[in-house]
């Protein structure tokens, strides 16, 4: 089975609990800036919306990567990053329609995500489970599941 | 250092000049950080008789070594100066962004001297420092310059300002970060004001480290759980906000009514917590690093006040709601919203309108002093339009702006002021909650119930539950809260963190993140060390014991009716207890040995 990193903006809080965790997993620090995951929060529309590694089948960074660097792992459901192969020429950071790959010079490596080695501490340390990491058969359970109670409660009303 | 950055940066605004100068790592393992830290630094450098809104007067913003690190709910940093509205120390914590991003440009705090000849304001960008011009800033709303200032510095910047009310030193003014997160009380904005410094923007990209990164997540996790688990800070405070206090206290008889004439407000449940959650809550928010999410991402529709924003929380929904005879929660949400933009303190602002609706009511102030306005209990419509009056500095607006008790003093009637050392207080009433009246009257930066938060006791029952009337053993409660939270504000964390923290899990988390070890009794030495020092400032300032009081109402007029019916405070039979275990002589100064065995 094949498992996704699952992203409900409805309920983020803004707090960044995923970007402090990610950046102490990686880096055994508190550098939110290094974080492999972004929230962008519009503060007084009380919205927040994390992005990150979409670990796309046919990923831009993988078609524009020029030594096979960048590459596909399925076992681990991610696009992988083999840093013996890296040049550093940034064409993965150019790709990206996301926005989630970035190369650092200083420490000579791609920052992206690659979902903990199967345990995303993100979603671990998300306190309102805004991300979740979940079979991607059951990725839209918890939207499905809404729309019910949704419905319920309105059909119920109107009954 | 770990935890610590090791940097302070100074900024002469008189010469408009900035330094960096090593922290003193020494006072740092005794104070930490925030509250603590800044209050040492203004005691030694700033004469404490000096006018708050001179140039004498200094402005700190300070993070604490937590801030930054994933302890929970640890984004907090505090404002420290010399209040304006009390004369007395202030220490307003502030949640948001501001204080973690400080520490990854790479500071422990930053503080200012002197006065700019015209507005400015302070870009830090990592190691870089630029004072700038802000001609362009002044008289903007908190969001509008927040937005013009990330146009001009840096989308990711945390912006710190001030609104029009702190341009023009209303002494309600308050300092606002990341739009609506505000380092509330005691006048910390009329100070920035004094100092034409507009507001204070920063982006940091570095790093904060811990020593040993496992023993860290081991204390961290330890800590997040106790608060998971726990009723409140795991459950409640995200479901409701804080303003499900509301019916909790109008069913204890002490939510203060129509300016603390009354402990029961009979239509409270229409702007408490409950009713908040169904008909204005878009989602819960949390500051930076928060597990506990009791922010309120607000809309409201109805098209007389229709915004969208945060809040209220509970003290503000109290100040502008029962207090105030109100239980319009559309209107009181307005209001909340407009002290957010124009950066006014909430609980003050309220506190102050009811007031001067008592002093209408009463005849002491008529149509003439109000602008024409009818500022009965009840009038939402009023109640809103003086907000506003406030807000930008109109007619009578500018009398509220100065706070109740010089409204009530002006008007030759200071009993009518809810305040202790000139500072309102907050939504608990001292005739049901004994001990938190020996804490209002005993609270450094005057009444205020984040001091010692005895109503977790009092009322809620943790960590274990003390009948609020009693009187026995309410000095030594308050002083337990007061110095835990001395020691926590100084940290970087939340005080709602105390929901399933204690001094153990405080002082693990604080020994894991700066390597330097601390016992629960160290901690809570910390704190007590802190309490004496603000303490020995105010004494310095010129307060005495005198000063150590609640108005008369709450000593002499018995509550009317409800479940507290006939109590009132007495704190004279707390007080000379409270001085007792404080170790101060009968006239409220701490002795020798008590200063000799703190280190001060």
């Amino acid at each position: 089975m094949s498992k996704m990193l699952m992203i409900y903006p409805d309920r983020c809080t803004g707090c960044r609990n995923c970007e402090l965790a990610c950046s102490f997993f990686h880096d055994g620090e508190f550098r939110p800036h290094a974080s492999r995951i972004h929230v962008t929060n519009w503060e007084l529309e009380s919205f927040s919306m994390p992005t990150t590694c979409q670990q796309c089948d046919d990923a831009p960074c993988v078609g524009v990567c020029p030594t096979g660097a960048m590459h596909a792992e399925p076992e681990k459901n991610r696009v992988g990053w083999d840093e013996t192969k890296c040049i550093g020429c940034r064409m993965c950071t150019l790709a990206c329609p996301f926005g989630a790959v970035v190369y650092e010079s200083s420490k000579r490596r791609i920052v992206k995500c690659d979902l903990c080695d199967g345990a995303p501490e993100c979603a671990a340390f998300c306190p309102v489970k805004a991300l979740e990491y979940v079979e991607e058969i059951d990725s839209a359970r918890a939207r499905t599941k809404a729309v019910a109670v949704d419905f319920k409660r309105t059909f119920e009303e109107v009954k | 250092m770990y935890g610590w950055n090791g940097t302070i940066l100074r900024v002469d605004l008189s010469k408009r000049k900035f330094k960096k100068e090593p922290l003193d790592a020494r006072a740092a393992e005794r104070f930490l950080g925030g509250r603590g830290l800044g209050s040492w630094i203004l005691y030694n450098e700033a004469d404490p008789k000096a006018d708050a809104l001179g140039p004498a007067n200094k402005l700190i913003f300070a993070p604490g070594p937590l801030s930054g690190t994933n302890a929970p709910s640890a984004g907090h940093y505090n404002v420290v100066t010399k209040s304006p509205l009390t004369g007395g120390i202030a220490a307003s914590s502030s949640g948001g962004i501001f204080g973690p991003m400080l520490k990854y440009a790479g500071y422990d705090m930053i503080l200012f001297e002197g006065r700019a000849n015209k507005p400015v304001y302070l870009w830090v960008n990592d190691e870089r420092v630029e004072i700038r011009d802000a001609a362009d800033l002044w008289g903007k709303t908190v969001y509008a310059a927040t937005e013009a200032i990330r146009d001009a510095t840096d989308e990711e910047a945390s912006v710190a300002c001030i609104g029009p009310a702190g341009e023009r030193m209303a002494l309600l003014a308050n300092v606002i970060n990341d739009f609506s997160r505000a380092a509330g009380r005691s006048g910390v904005g009329a100070v920035m004001g004094s100092k034409n410094l507009k507001a204070v923007a920063v982006r940091g990209t570095g790093a904060v480290r811990v020593p040993d990164a496992r023993a860290f997540r081991e204390a961290m996790l330890r800590a997040r759980d106790k608060i998971r688990n726990h009723p409140v800070g795991g459950q409640g405070l995200r479901m409701y906000g804080t303003d499900v206090l509301v019916n909790i206290l109008n069913e204890s008889g002490g939510l203060p009514t129509r300016n603390f004439q009354e402990g029961v407000f009979a239509t409270a449940d229409r702007v408490g917590g409950e009713t908040l959650t169904k008909r204005l809550l878009i989602r819960p928010r949390g500051c930076f690093s928060c597990i506990i999410s009791c922010g309120r991402g607000t809309r409201v529709t109805n098209p007389k006040y229709a915004a969208m924003g945060e809040g209220p929380e509970y003290e503000s929904a109290w100040a502008f709601g029962p207090d105030c005879g109100i239980d319009d929660l559309d209107a009181v949400t307005k209001a909340n919203y407009l002290c957010n933009e124009y950066g006014i303190d909430t609980i003050s602002l309220g506190s102050t309108i009811a007031c001067a609706m008592e002093l209408f009511e009463k005849g002491i102030l008529s149509a003439a002093d109000t602008d024409g306005v009818s500022l009965t209990f009840g009038n939402a419509e009023a109640m809103v339009e003086m907000v506003r009056r406030t807000a930008v500095g109109e007619g009578f607006g500018l009398k509220l702006g100065q706070g109740s008790w010089r409204l009530a003093e002006g008007s030759g009637h200071p009993e009518f002021s809810m305040t202790a050392k000139k500072q309102e207080m907050p939504a608990y009433d001292p005739r049901v909650l004994q001990g938190i009246g020996v804490n209002y009257a005993t609270s450094n930066r005057g009444g205020c119930h984040v001091r010692g938060y005895t109503t977790a006791v009092e009322i809620l029952g943790n960590p274990v539950k003390m009948d609020p009337y009693a009187t026995e053993g309410k000095a030594g409660l308050s002083i337990a809260f007061q110095n835990l939270t001395a020691a926590l504000d100084s940290t970087g964390m939340c005080l709602f963190a105390t929901f399933g923290l204690g001094g153990d899990e405080l002082a693990d988390l604080l020994s894991a993140a700066t390597g330097v070890k601390y016992t629960t009794e160290e901690f809570l030495r910390i704190g007590e060390r802190i309490w004496n020092l603000e303490r020995l400032y105010n004494l310095k300032a010129g307060f005495s014991s005198q000063d150590d009081t609640l108005p008369p109402r709450l000593l002499k007029e018995p509550m009317p009716y409800g479940p507290a019916k006939g109590r009132v405070n007495q704190l004279d039979k707390m007080l000379p207890e409270y001085y007792r275990l404080r170790a101060w002589d009968g006239k409220g100064v701490p002795t020798k040995e008590k200063i000799g065995e703190l280190g001060l």
